[in-house]
């Protein structure tokens, strides 16, 4: 049984145009996600590639039961995410760009509460709070300040942990270091890394780091506006186009530039 | 068997959760939620005190009587008023820190969500209310030798249940419109009360209005609160009130998780979670 099935995954919005035709504001069609296949073994980590708007979100958030897809299908260890999705909810967890929490609340209190909804009651999570905060390199002494007074490298660390206290056996980042300063962002993929070889889970990354993919990941993804063109080793994909470093390949495989982001983000308007 | 208790300790524990953070939210606001009981006491005042202006302008009444009435509706309306705030802020709120799509990923029924938040907006929405009905009976130093509070508790208890149907139907409108949602439930709060005789009798009403009171649970609420303080009446004596509230309640807390999942479906098909989507 594959860890992550996913087969011919369709997603797409409609979007209101600014300008109106006959008083009504015309409705486009964006498509996030076009015909989307691959496996994932157990135990794998993935890194999938793409620039904004190429729908790495829209594939985390439809893996992770957020999203319905519109077309295909996708199976968590054997579970349908649309059919099955508590039992793919129970298995999965997700560390966004975002490292959204209540803000006044402390990092314990939202430890907590989060954790209570995966069925862990306060007896566990008294201990394993202090130690899996101790684990992602938050100081303890912190824990009752409230979010709000923590530098956004230690959100993204309570972060890390609020997805590690529930044990899950897919672990969806969905760039998980973008705005970090350098430090942190290595302590974060240091974390990762650790996570990945120790706890036997299975992690899909979508970044647009691609020294992190490179460096984290089995194989890498390349997808280029809603579609999955390629998933190959690192070293592989460099060899397929005869190039030297993974960027080359990224503009070989595309044929455009890792820079060019903010154009396509605005015209497809689909999630980051 | 044993995989059955499993689930259901995992829902209680759910269920505490919602409890937990909703306990956190309100310790950590604190002086808001001070600052806001002192706008809670000040708009009761307003209305209780049009009872002594209709005796200024010489007007009959019975001072007392009638200065009740008006309180039990005031309290009745800040009581509403925080049940349904707590339920739209399930989804507003969360919305606003981002936390929303974490919720909803989480292995929870929504009914445990939506309950878990509901019996917190009840059980904070009794002290709240009770506190405000001490603090302005003590102010205008209002008697009410007959009154039967067991039953006025029982009676508020009764229509929590609707009201948190109700609640969970108007939770779903900020996941349709982000910016306005929320406004629509005040809404919905006022077109409730207006028909359900808060500050005067039903009959008052035109026609229409009668007929929508009646499927008010907020008439019978009121109706049952005013018999119970004012003139001390027994829960037997209130069943004609409370039958129609259990009623109300067991069609309305189904109806508004069938209408809350319809909405979570949308929003999940639209990529409406996520504030950009």
């Amino acid at each position: 049984m594959f860890a992550v099935e996913v087969n011919n995954l369709r997603k797409e919005f409609f979007r209101r145009d600014a300008t109106r035709t006959h008083m009504r504001r015309r409705r486009r069609r964006v498509a996030a996600l076009e015909g989307v296949t691959f496996t994932m073994e157990r135990g794998e980590c993935v890194a999938i590639l793409g620039q904004n708007g190429s729908g790495k979100s829209t594939l985390v958030r439809l893996l992770s039961t957020l999203l319905l897809p519109d077309g295909g299908s996708a199976r968590i260890f054997g579970h349908d995410v649309v059919k099955e999705s508590r039992p793919v909810q129970r298995l999965v967890n997700r560390v966004s760009v975002e490292a959204s929490f209540f803000k006044k609340m402390s990092s314990e209190e939202n430890l907590a509460y989060a954790a209570r909804f995966y069925g862990i009651p306060p007896s566990v999570t008294k201990t394993a709070i202090p130690e899996i905060l101790e684990r992602v390199g938050f100081p303890a002494g912190r824990r009752h300040e409230p979010m709000e007074n923590l530098s956004r490298g230690m959100q993204q660390k309570v972060a890390l942990a609020r997805a590690l206290l529930t044990s899950p056996v897919l672990l969806l980042l969905d760039e998980p270091t973008t705005g970090l300063d350098p430090r942190s962002k290595l302590e974060v993929q240091d974390f990762i890394r650790d996570v990945w070889t120790s706890h036997d889970a299975t992690i899909l990354l979508c970044t647009h780091d691609l020294r992190e993919a490179e460096v984290l990941a089995d194989r890498v993804g390349i997808l280029d506006r809603g579609r999955l063109i390629a998933l190959d080793p690192a070293e592989v994909l460099k060899e397929q186009h005869d190039v030297e470093t993974l960027e080359e390949a990224f503009f070989a495989a595309t044929g455009r530039a890792f820079e060019e982001e903010e154009d396509e983000d605005a015209e497809r308007g689909v999630f980051a | 068997m044993r995989e059955a208790a499993a689930t259901m300790r995992h829902e209680f524990i759910g269920l505490y959760g919602m409890l937990e953070r909703n306990w956190y939210l309100i310790k950590r606001y604190a002086w808001w939620e001070v600052a806001f009981f002192f706008w809670t006491a000040a708009n009761t005042l307003t209305i209780v005190f049009i009872a002594k202006g209709v005796v200024a302008e010489g007007g009959t009444v019975n001072l007392d009587r009638l200065t009740t009435i008006l309180l039990i509706g005031a309290v009745i309306w800040s009581y509403l008023g925080i049940v349904f705030e707590l339920l739209i802020e399930t989804v507003a709120w969360e919305r606003w820190e981002g936390t929303i799509e974490y919720t909803f990923m989480a292995p929870l029924t929504r009914a445990v969500h939506l309950l878990g938040t509901g019996l917190f907006a009840i059980g904070y929405g009794i002290v709240r209310a009770s506190i405000v009905f001490a603090a302005i009976a003590a102010f205008f130093g209002l008697h009410m030798p007959n009154a039967n509070f067991a039953t006025a508790v029982v009676l508020l208890a009764v229509a929590s249940i609707s009201f948190v149907g109700i609640g969970m139907m108007t939770a779903v409108l900020p996941l349709i419109s982000p910016e306005k949602g929320t406004q629509f439930g005040y809404v919905a709060q006022g077109l409730m009360l207006v028909v359900s005789g808060v500050y005067y009798p039903v009959s008052v009403l035109p026609e229409f209005m009668q007929w929508l009171a009646k499927i008010s649970p907020a008439t019978y609420a009121l109706r049952g609160e005013r018999s119970a303080i004012l003139d001390g009446a027994t829960i037997g004596s209130v069943w004609g009130d409370l039958w129609p509230m259990l009623l109300i309640g067991v069609i309305s807390v189904p109806l508004g998780i069938w209408v809350f999942r319809r909405g979570e479906l949308h929003a999940k098909r639209h990529g409406k979670l996520k504030r950009s989507g």
